[in-house]
């Protein structure tokens, strides 16, 4: 039988969303399953990943792990790896598997397909689906070795199961790699939002040129408070100054596919649409009847950004509290 | 001391993607090539390290078919790179081969004090070249960066992560840094720097005679599709208020989504 290893990223000794549904693709495979989780707190993982069928955890419950180092990771993580040889590897496109996986795959001399869409397992097979040209069209990846296959998934592509049952789990070390690091982490300077990052988030509330100032952001905050979104933007406001690039969505911002997307005085430059556009529901709100958001849209309000969003965040509140 | 710049050619972000009739890339006639727009910031970065002497050389270095590799990189040349080096390779090379073969030419330079790429290439998104790059070469690397110091050895960066954090990373140098949008303002190619760039040599490096091959290609990206069309947008009529209040009631009703 061939082996399946998770990832399993965790905050406050909880299993992350995201790892939550890599460890239900598995599960549903049949598969033998193992979980890498690593940091402080991680043995307190095994009754959560045995619920989730997992038959070997590999822990390393060491605080030399709480802070993402590419250097400690890619050896901790690459030495489990190359020892165990699993058929698939799968992770999440958060900051950390984005960065961790490919130096993974170099060392282990692995396939890797980042930011992953689709995942199907069945049948002992693996099938993925990824956006290309941020989202302007999708492809599936072809593994041309036999060797390990990195699967870095974006997070809420797939479905969460509940716990069910309990493995008897086996539980090994982990340890801190020894020796001298040429990565030293000096300081993490922790930003203003404590939401979730755009990749993440399930919904998310985005400004355009039609939001008029920096300051009537402010607007799209208080929205995304009621609807427990994260703000993100148009490139013309980045561009602007407005707000920082990490807000950017767009071919060269971040690419997102959150369940609600709505679109507040942004026209619809085509690399926004190309970023935004694999959303399940997306609401525009643009002065412009002939806006090209309008044509990505599931729902549509000709009218003033600055009068709308106000009025969504009220009667949002209504019908959610 | 020598800074490599690794560079990709990409269809601008205004391209309207046409699948290519075997369905295993896209169809390339009429695309529009440009700079990958963050290894402009690369390219940036590299030549203010020259012009504040914390490197000597800047060298230019991108895979790809050879026509298009060169215009990209006499780009990188009229922007002020020193040198450039193209390795002529075939369309769809995989992230695996591509930094082997960087890192197989980038050695056959001699020393180097730093490799800067961009932190992605807006085609296929994969993010993945700069840290295998970094781990064939044996250095460390640190990605999404949009702040350098430098310092004799070492360099000391910030990585963009979630929510507007902050990481400060020191790293021992040789190292491989990807940039970030923010880094800094990419200059225009002068119109002195694009005469001068025209009479510099580019250096041509077949892949195959390089410590690499089509043979360690790992993935290959097929069965391209269009993405379905959406239903039609339902415009919803009435004043602010009025469309506003059916807007929160077809969310919660009809698309089930709050």
């Amino acid at each position: 039988m061939s082996t399946i290893t998770v990832f399993a990223e965790f905050a406050n000794g909880q299993l992350k969303k995201s790892a939550l549904e890599l460890l239900t693709a598995a599960r549903a495979s049949g598969q033998k399953i193992q979980a890498i989780a690593l940091g402080s707190g991680a043995k307190g993982l095994v009754d959560q990943l045995a619920q989730y069928g997992v038959d070997e955890a590999y822990l390393g419950d060491n605080a030399a792990f709480d802070q993402y180092n590419p250097e400690v990771f890619s050896k901790a993580v690459g030495d489990v790896l190359a020892a165990q040889k699993p058929a698939t590897v799968l992770a999440a496109s958060t900051m950390l598997g984005r960065d961790l996986f490919p130096r993974i795959a170099a060392r282990l001399k692995a396939g890797i397909a980042s930011d992953c869409t689709e995942l199907n397992l069945a049948g002992g097979e693996l099938k993925v689906r990824r956006p290309m040209y941020a989202g302007k069209c999708t492809a599936g990846v072809n593994f041309k070795s036999s060797d390990t296959r990195i699967i870095v998934m974006r997070p809420n592509q797939l479905p969460t199961g509940q716990p069910e049952g309990k493995k008897s789990t086996q539980v090994h070390d982990v340890a801190a790699p020894a020796g001298d690091l040429k990565t030293l982490i000096k300081q993490v300077v922790k930003g203003a939002s404590s939401k979730l990052d755009l990749s993440e988030a399930n919904i998310i509330v985005s400004g355009g040129r039609g939001m008029k100032e920096p300051a009537n952001f402010k607007m799209l905050e208080e929205l995304a408070d009621v609807l427990g979104a994260t703000v993100g933007a148009s490139r013309a406001v980045v561009d602007a100054g407005w707000v920082p690039h990490n807000m950017q969505v767009g071919q060269t911002g971040k690419t997102v596919a959150p369940t609600l997307y709505i679109a507040a005085g942004i026209s619809g430059a085509i690399q926004h649409l190309a970023g935004m556009s694999g959303s399940k529901v997306i609401v525009a709100i643009n002065k412009d009847a002939n806006a090209p958001i309008f044509q990505k849209a599931t729902y549509g309000i000709v009218g003033d950004a600055l009068e709308v969003v106000p009025l969504m965040t009220a009667e949002f509140k209504k019908l959610l509290h | 001391m020598k800074v490599f710049v690794c560079i990709k050619q990409v269809p601008d972000t205004e391209t309207k993607i046409k699948i290519r009739g075997d369905g295993n890339g896209i169809d390339t006639a009429g695309v529009k090539w440009v700079m990958n727009p963050y290894d402009e910031f690369a390219v940036e970065e590299a030549i203010k390290m020259r012009e504040s002497g914390k490197a000597t050389q800047v060298i230019a270095i991108s895979l790809g078919p050879k026509a298009r590799v060169n215009e990209t990189l006499r780009t990188a040349l009229a922007m002020g790179a020193d040198e450039a080096i193209a390795i002529d390779a075939g369309e769809d090379l995989d992230s695996y081969t591509t930094a082997k073969a960087l890192a197989a030419a980038i050695r056959a330079e001699g020393e180097f004090k730093m490799i800067l790429t961009g932190k992605q290439a807006i085609d296929d998104n994969q993010s993945a070249v700069s840290q295998m790059l970094a781990e064939f070469l044996g250095v460390p690397h640190a990605t999404v960066i949009s702040k350098i110091e430098y310092a004799d050895s070492q360099v000391t960066v910030e990585r963009e992560v979630e929510g507007g954090t902050r990481e400060v990373i020191q790293l021992t140098l040789p190292a491989v840094v990807g940039a970030n949008k923010g880094l800094n303002a990419p200059r225009y190619a002068s119109l002195p720097g694009i005469m001068k760039a025209k009479k510099k040599t580019i250096k041509e490096i077949a892949i195959n005679t390089l410590d690499t091959g089509d043979g360690d290609v790992r993935t290959q990206f097929v069965g391209f599709q269009l993405p379905p069309d959406k239903p039609a947008v339902k415009m919803i009529p009435g004043d602010a208020a009025a469309a506003t209040a059916q807007l929160a009631k077809l969310l919660r009703e009809e698309a089930k989504v709050i």
